[in-house]
């Protein structure tokens, strides 16, 4: 039986690990690669990093970071953040990484979407889905969510999933960071849409939002801050989820 | 010993080549390369693959010579071949992604997307799930029954003859996971991908 995935994600700004309160404040704690090899140690079942700056500045940190954790971490490693063009996504895949998640070029050009599934494969192209409530539906958002867009969150995932993306990493700006759990309605309307994984993002504050999650019909749920702060560990989130019966990898 | 990852230019390799240098150590020469004289007078040869089967096939036959020399490598030499997700794929007769390609006709069968049941099971299929061992295969010594193993595919190989099935995995069907025919192996899942039990089935291969 395929199991539910817990997927710790680590926010990298200039090559060190940080972790943003509704995608500001930003706290600085610790190195990334010696994170990754905790987080695969203590049974991940895929590491995630954000590049939260690389659409400024200081970018090649990212590669270098990519390249020392793919020869300590054998489970997945997906990487995001600034990635504009097939030769960024190029790089990062020969850094080591083996899903690149594409937000900003997404929605700016569609068909980045196209043509890296095509040359690349499926099986390592995310779109992550930055979206906030407004009127009775959800909006997204580009630039590590400093710009609205106008464009409908449900129309964009099932668009993005005829372009040919693998899965969808959707985060709630409004709940991320607040540890109030995930927006379970948005995971729900999303996953009962496209018949491709979903990933759901953003509130995760206790070890029930990661039940709440799976049932919300998500293939696999990201957090960041539970376990980067020491809150829980990946083993004891599985062992949680286990006690109520969500299949997952122990 | 030399074991070599053929280099054809088709998908993201740095996570095989990583894993197989993990478990190498000094011990073994791992070379990554489409050069047809290293391939021909290495012990081992990987096969990997990404991206759609066509693609790879593609890529297969853009070097001259490979196609042959592989086979001259498997099935006349007899020597241990692995192959992993399309690597495994390409074994068959023929594959129908994309547009209907011939396959390398290795191990008699062919590739078909998963039934997805009409929406009910979600494509690719992503993530952990467990093998059900069927066959006493060598790549899998000291692996228990039941372990699980990292997937990341929409199709699957269906073989013509279900001996060559090492071991199967529950997603919609029974789907193949892993074959062994003589000295040909292939896992459908990704043991470089799959922490330490995967990284077990790269030694174990080594180790032949």
């Amino acid at each position: 039986m395929l199991k539910n995935r817990i997927i710790p994600c680590l926010d990298v700004k200039n090559g060190r690990v940080v972790k943003g309160i509704n995608f500001v404040d930003l706290k600085d704690a610790g190195d990334p690669v010696e994170q990754a090899k905790i987080y695969s140690d203590g049974g991940a079942d895929e590491i995630c990093f954000l590049d939260i700056t690389a659409s400024n500045e200081n970018r090649d940190t990212i590669y270098e970071v990519v390249e020392k954790t793919s020869k300590k971490c054998f489970v997945p490693l997906t990487v995001g953040g600034g990635v504009r063009s097939i030769d960024d996504i190029n790089k990062l895949l020969n850094c080591g990484a083996d899903k690149v998640s594409i937000n900003t070029a997404a929605v700016q050009n569609s068909k980045v979407v196209e043509d890296s599934s095509r040359k690349f494969g499926s099986q390592c192209i995310v779109v992550a889905i930055d979206a906030k409530r407004k009127n009775d539906g959800w909006e997204i958002f580009t630039h590590g969510g400093r710009n609205p867009t106008g464009i409908n969150a449900l129309e964009f995932a099932s668009k993005m999933e005829k372009c040919g993306a693998g899965e969808l990493l959707v985060t709630s700006m409004d709940k991320d960071g607040t540890q109030s759990g995930y927006d379970i309605e948005l995971m729900q309307k999303i996953s009962s849409m496209v018949n491709i994984p979903v990933i759901a993002s953003g509130g995760v504050g206790t070890l029930d939002h990661l039940v709440d999650g799976i049932k919300s019909g998500a293939s696999a749920v990201l957090a960041a801050s539970i376990f980067h702060y020491g809150t829980y560990s990946v083993n004891e989130a599985k062992q949680y989820l286990a006690s109520k019966n969500i299949p997952v990898r122990i | 010993m030399d074991v070599t990852i053929v280099d054809y230019k088709s998908g993201n390799i740095s996570s095989v080549i990583n894993s197989f240098k993990e478990v190498a150590k000094d011990k073994v020469n791992i070379e990554v390369t489409s050069d047809l004289n290293k391939i021909k007078s290495s012990d081992k040869v990987v096969l990997p693959g990404q991206g759609s089967f066509k693609s790879c096939i593609d890529g297969l036959n853009s070097i001259n010579g490979l196609i042959d020399t592989l086979s001259e490598f498997a099935l006349n030499n007899k020597k241990p071949l692995l192959g992993i997700c399309v690597g495994l794929q390409m074994f068959a007769d023929v594959g129908y992604e994309e547009i209907e390609t011939k396959g390398l006709g290795w191990i008699s069968g062919k590739v078909s997307k998963i039934d997805n049941q009409n929406g009910k099971y979600k494509l690719p299929h992503i993530g952990w799930n467990q093998i059900n061992i069927v066959k006493n295969s060598k790549i899998f010594k000291d692996i228990e029954n039941k372990a699980h193993m990292y997937f990341v595919h929409s199709y699957e190989f269906i073989p013509n003859d279900n001996s060559v099935t090492a071991a199967t995995t529950d997603y919609s069907s029974n789907i193949v996971c892993a074959v062994e025919k003589e000295n040909i192996f292939g896992t459908q899942f990704h043991p470089e991908k799959s922490d330490k039990t995967g990284l077990k089935i790269i030694d174990n291969f080594i180790n032949l």
